[in-house]
């Protein structure tokens, strides 16, 4: 009952952001979202009570995944012209849906803007967020996040078109910049400047497609947001070739998904199908062989796909085969790269230190035992 | 709120409360006061509760911290070193500079377009019902996002202005620059001896002032029209210029240059105040010019006919006899049609304009996390605003109504 009247609050609030957040474009997906909530509300609101995962209890009798993905980020989460949900992030959620139903399907995604995207995750629209997010100090503490791990280690970029003649960041000083609000970028950008002693003068923008129509308008210079996105962004411009990626990288930007506090039993779900994706690439089992590990001696693949007698996944209410499922969905952690972001999908982004710590990359999974 | 207690003369029963007509009524509101009160505090206790519960406190601080962003207009100076608290600020200036702009522009469409509806010319008619209908039918949401995109897909860049043979030339001698980041107008410097320049200007505007209560005055007692008209320009325009060229041109004009990326200098109007003014003002103007209609046909038919009996021509009819009748219908309505726009420009982040629900409602609050705390102030910072307007134009709409002797 309490519960229910502070979600309410939640609720109107966010119904408020939501509209103030429709773009040109209708949000797709934002009459899903009040509807989700409300079935929440009406569910009944128990979800901070701690102990056994209660959210993974909702999400079992619910039936699906809620995952929160990019209202559309090029490699990360787009839709597809068949109309599915394509990208980096949106195979994570398909993964983890895979562990806990078997079924990679089992997902909805819900698109969130930048400015939403926390909100969301705190009033319980959607059970994860898996959307190119930092990992900073303040959202981990103050604004009561658990990051599960970093799924992809970007950096700030800047994107200019070739006419303009710049070569690098610091020849923007007076430039305009497109933005999206909301984001540690926005934070980068002024201190970068700042420390530099340039000036520019700042387009907010609310997602990334407003930022790229505004930016091929030409109502701004140059546009900054994660090197990874500026990539994905440019080879699905009308020509490539115009435009650059400047080379600084002015920031870290480790990029994760994440859960709301509280639960620590999902968080621990979530973190490690993120690590069975990273194992699996390190023990070269892909989608493909998978079926095929069934006689090797190594016991960690025997933990990891269920195929041994230890059942360590019932320690957090998974069946044994739950990894086995999330691995078989989108393949692993190096597979996932290569289709959504690598060669493969078109965006050629290189795995550089993202490649396994086997293979001259920072990309390392604590044990799976 | 012991206004229950009984008169002493007489033996009280407690159940008088309610079945006396001379308690009734108090102890009702007295009833419903307490249950109002307790309501509003278990909904701030229980908010309280669940926030602690999930380990958020209630607390203003953070507009003391370091806001960390930057922002693209501002009123007032503003770094990314400045405080929320500022960028609220500048942020709540901001959504002032619109509401009023936009009002301003409002009113004096509507007006113009309200009478000239009512035109006998069928062309003009028909015209301003189409433009009434176009605005006042489209939610005004689209029409910011689509003068927003008119504003930025078909103007130029700054870099056509470039070069020996530029695709794009500045209007008006080389001093207004639009392009596609917004349009920049030359500014007024104000060099030494300024001063006199406007004390002279004021002077003027004063005698003519006078001159204009004279004529009136000469109305009323003898019933013939002095021309003043004519009289007044020059009184307005000659001294001051005069005198301006007498010290030495002490107003100099800064014309905006194209420098490295941008314009510098002179007056920046950015696309999106722009597209955000002009699409409220065009909406709101829409409802104003229906309830101008709507004032001026109240005036009833006798008046006019009277009044072109006494001879009067149809624009003095309309200024003389109509319209001071019909501003007493006109302003009430039109208050609501002022909260409205200015409550309608917190639609501002649609096109990225950074009035305070783009501040201190969103940018603030996503780096703070302090969504509860944001929108209170919000709230509050809107509910303040439409009381002001309200009361002003009350205070203003008392003034001409009509004083029963």
């Amino acid at each position: 009952m309490f519960n229910a009247v502070f979600s309410q609050i939640i609720l109107v609030l966010l119904l408020i952001k939501i509209i103030f957040n429709l773009k040109g474009e209708i949000m797709r997906k934002s009459l899903f979202m009040v509807l989700s909530s409300i079935l929440l509300i009406v569910g009944g609101q128990a979800a901070f009570s701690g102990g056994h995962s209660v959210t993974l209890d909702d999400v079992k009798a619910r039936g699906n995944l809620l995952c929160g993905v990019s209202t559309g980020a090029p490699g990360f989460a787009t839709i597809d012209d068949s109309g599915k949900d394509v990208g980096f992030d949106v195979d994570y959620c398909r993964a983890l849906a895979a562990a806990i139903f078997g079924d990679p399907m089992a997902v909805k995604f819900v698109g969130l803007t930048s400015a939403v995207r926390f909100t969301a995750l705190a009033a319980g629209e959607v059970d994860i967020l898996a959307r190119n997010t930092t990992w900073t100090y303040s959202r981990d503490t103050d604004l009561k996040q658990t990051f599960l791990g970093v799924n992809y280690y970007d950096g700030q970029g800047f994107m200019v078109k070739k006419d303009l003649g710049v070569n690098s960041t610091l020849e923007l000083d007076g430039a305009t910049v497109c933005i999206q609000v909301g984001t540690t970028t926005e934070l980068n950008l002024a201190d970068y400047f700042k420390e530099n002693g340039m000036s520019y003068e700042p387009v907010p923008t609310a997602d990334n497609a407003e930022s790229q129509q505004q930016y091929l308008a030409g109502a701004c210079d140059t546009y900054t947001t994660d090197a990874s996105a500026l990539h994905g962004t440019r080879v699905n411009l009308e020509n490539p070739d115009d435009h650059l990626v400047l080379p600084e990288i002015i920031s870290k930007e480790p990029l994760g998904p994440l859960v709301r506090h509280g639960d620590d039993n999902w968080a621990d779900i979530g973190r490690w199908v993120l690590n069975a994706l990273i194992i699996a690439e390190e023990k070269g089992i892909t989608k493909a062989n998978i079926d095929s590990w069934k006689d090797t001696k190594d016991a960690e693949i025997h933990r990891l796909l269920g195929t041994g007698d230890d059942d360590i996944l019932a320690m957090v209410g998974l069946p044994k085969n739950a990894m086995y499922n999330a691995i078989k969905a989108g393949g692993n952690y190096g597979e996932i790269f290569e289709n959504n972001l690598g060669a493969t999908s078109g965006i050629n982004i290189e795995r550089g230190v993202n490649a396994s710590w086997t293979k001259g990359g920072i990309l390392y999974s604590p044990p799976f035992r | 709120m012991k206004a229950s207690a009984p008169p002493k003369t007489e033996s009280f029963k407690l159940s008088m409360l309610l079945s006396d007509t001379r308690y009734r009524g108090t102890s009702l509101q007295v009833i419903t006061f307490i249950i109002f009160v307790a309501v509003f505090f278990w909904l701030v206790d229980n908010t309280l509760k669940n926030l602690a519960l999930l380990g958020k406190d209630v607390s203003f601080n953070f507009l003391f911290l370091r806001a960390g962003y930057d922002i693209n207009q501002r009123l007032i100076p503003y770094t990314s070193d400045s405080t929320h608290g500022r960028a609220a600020f500048v942020g709540i200036l901001n959504t002032l500079l619109v509401a009023f702009v936009g009002c301003f522009f409002a009113t004096i469409l509507g007006l113009f377009v309200g009478i000239l509806r009512l035109s006998k010319n069928w062309l003009v008619a028909k015209l301003m019902s189409i433009y009434i209908e176009g605005f006042r039918n489209v939610p005004v949401l689209l029409w910011i996002v689509m003068i927003f995109a008119l504003l930025t897909e078909f103007t130029p860049a700054p870099k056509a202005f470039k070069g020996a043979d530029p695709q794009a030339t500045m209007l008006l001698f080389d001093s207004i620059a639009v392009t596609n980041r917004g349009t920049y107008f030359p500014a007024p410097i104000f060099g030494e001896g300024s001063f006199w320049l406007l004390l002279s200007f004021i002077l003027s505007v004063l005698i003519v002032i006078f001159i204009k209560q004279y004529a009136n005055k000469q109305k009323k007692e003898t019933g013939k029209s002095l021309p003043t008209f004519w009289i007044s320009i020059l009184i307005i325009i000659l001294p001051t210029l005069g005198l301006y060229f007498l010290i030495g041109k002490p107003i100099s004009l800064e014309y905006p240059y194209l420098k490295g990326f941008n314009f510098k200098d002179g007056i920046h109007l950015r696309n999106s105040f722009l597209a955000l003014t002009l699409a409220l003002a065009l909406y709101t103007s829409a409802f104003i010019a229906e309830i101008v209609r709507a004032g001026i046909l109240a005036i009833s038919k006798g008046q006019t006919e009277a009044a072109a009996s006494l001879g009067l021509r149809p624009n003095k009819i309309m200024n003389l006899i109509i319209l001071p009748q019909a501003l007493r219908i006109i302003v009430p309505p039109l208050i609501s049609n002022y909260l409205n726009l200015t409550k309608n420009s917190s639609l501002a982040i649609a096109v990225g304009y950074m009035d305070v629900r783009g501040t201190l409602g969103g940018i603030t609050l996503n780096q703070t996390g302090r969504e509860l705390e944001s929108m209170l102030l919000l709230m509050g910072f809107y509910l303040c605003v439409s009381l002001l307007i309200s009361s002003v134009i009350n205070y203003y709409n008392r003034s001409f109504q009509i004083v029963v002797r």
